[in-house]
């Protein structure tokens, strides 16, 4: 365990020195949020109509632009080779990077997400659904996105490679997310769409530090 | 002293093939014949569809030191990373105490150091974060001071990494092997970039290692001052070579 708050803490120290790349995701969301009104015209019952799905699908990309970078930096200067060769099981470490993406990069698009969302003029009735099914969600992509990141260490141009591999498998997030705000606005209980969204997370939890440590491995011959 | 139960064994066999012929040696019987404590048989490399190495056996006891020698892409760096499980042979075993080291990776992983070619250095870390992180990687991680007294870069413990030289660099990279206990060090090319300074300093931990009773596997391009190192020359199993296929 110890070993675990040692690599977390390496994780959270590196982002608060370089934060350049959670500072990126959030000015990615937040710029293409705001293009929606630009592009879809100042309608108000428009905009809150498609709100949800769009802050769902801006936090997403944000998302996967700094998955990118999850595990490159570890595995161009040669830190996973020792610590693939520490006696721990690499899944500890792994699961404590994407711990740490998880707070480092996604609390920071729950936190502006409310923001944003008076930018669309979300019907005030939507607000709890959005960020509840928004911390619920966020783990899941952190987690199967680092399997995306660890299989293509290595690849060039992995980043295109890391959004065709992960987006699909997110699809279920993005529906039950954006559901989860619909069956607010319209008046139902969104605690199915919560639940479904948490039993997600706990099976991401359960198999992605697993799949993304033996992913490294394989880049690591 | 490491926790081996093995008595020291200076005497055995040099670096040679120890064939089926020899086979008892990877027996543990601690009364009569001393298991080498780390041997590999018949190891083959394959990298990238071109055949590296192959039929290259080595043997390896407590106190001893192997180097590696051989020309650019010889396998040298290969060999030492198939030594530590991070690449599996294409062919062949290796062999701990009796123990062929894939069974158990993380007891392997938990008995050695590795320093690559990579430093892994964080640069956005000072000196003293960084190697407080290989130590609390390895369960029985230490004091960080001594370590980075012994390779000279005290002076240097708050500094961030990004505005060390190469050299020193490389010095913390290899502090990391002393910040822990490891019975087995492989260390590649473990003298680039050092000074002369430096490079004493990695001589005497190596020296002091094999005095505790610990093992080490260097490959180097430089004349190493270990006069009682055993070598291993891989342009003799190289495919280049009359190396056998």
């Amino acid at each position: 365990m110890t070993a675990f708050a040692a690599a977390l803490g390496r994780e959270l120290r590196l982002a608060i020195r370089e934060p350049g790349e959670a500072a990126a995701a959030v000015m990615f969301f937040v710029l293409a949020t705001m293009l929606f009104p630009f592009g879809v015209g100042p309608e108000a019952n428009l905009l809150a109509r498609i709100a949800a799905g769009v802050l769902w699908v801006a936090a997403l990309l944000a998302a996967m632009l700094s998955l990118e970078r999850l595990f490159l930096g570890d595995y161009e200067d040669g830190s996973f080779e020792i610590l693939a060769l520490a006696p721990l099981p690499l899944s500890l470490i792994v699961g404590a990077k994407m711990l740490a993406h998880w707070l480092t990069t996604c609390i920071p698009l729950i936190v502006a997400t409310p923001l944003m969302a008076v930018l669309l003029d979300l019907d005030t009735g939507g607000y709890f659904a959005l960020v509840a099914a928004m911390a619920l969600g966020t783990p899941t992509i952190s987690l199967v996105g680092g399997v995306g990141a660890a299989l293509t260490l290595g690849a060039r141009r992995g980043g295109m490679l890391l959004s065709v591999l992960v987006l699909p498998l997110l699809i279920p997030v993005l529906i039950f997310g954006a559901g989860a705000v619909d069956a607010a606005l319209a008046g139902h209980a969104v605690r199915q769409q919560l639940m479904v969204l948490a039993a997600m997370f706990l099976a991401a939890s359960a198999l992605c530090p697993w799949a993304a440590a033996a992913a490294v491995r394989q880049a690591l011959e | 002293m490491f926790p081996t139960g093995q008595p020291w064994n200076k005497s055995a066999g040099a670096v040679s093939r120890v064939g089926p012929a020899n086979a008892r040696f990877a027996v543990n019987r601690p009364d009569t014949h001393p298991a080498i404590r780390f041997s590999g048989r018949a190891l083959a490399c394959v990298r990238g569809d071109r055949a590296v190495f192959s039929g290259l056996d080595f043997a390896l006891d407590a106190g001893e030191v192997l180097t590696l020698t051989g020309p650019n892409g010889s396998g040298k760096s290969s060999l030492l990373r198939t030594m530590a499980g991070l690449l599996p042979p294409v062919s062949g075993a290796i062999e701990w105490e009796g123990a062929n080291i894939a069974e158990d990776r993380e007891a392997h992983a938990a008995r050695l150091h590795y320093v690559g070619h990579l430093d892994a250095v964080k640069l956005a870390l000072t000196v003293a974060e960084n190697l407080r992180f290989w130590s609390a990687v390895r369960p029985d991680g230490g004091d960080i001071q001594p370590a980075l007294e012994q390779f000279g870069i005290s002076a240097l413990a708050d500094l961030p990494a990004r505005f060390l030289s190469a050299g020193q660099r490389r010095r913390l990279a290899l502090a990391r092997i002393a910040v822990s206990k490891a019975p087995l060090w492989l260390l590649d090319e473990p003298t680039v970039a050092l000074d002369s300074e430096g490079i004493a300093a990695v001589h005497a931990a190596i020296r002091n290692h094999c005095a505790e009773g610990g093992s080490c596997v260097v490959s180097t391009n430089a004349p190493l001052d270990l006069p009682d190192a055993k070598g291993l020359d891989l342009v003799r199993h190289g495919m280049g070579a009359g190396g056998r296929a």
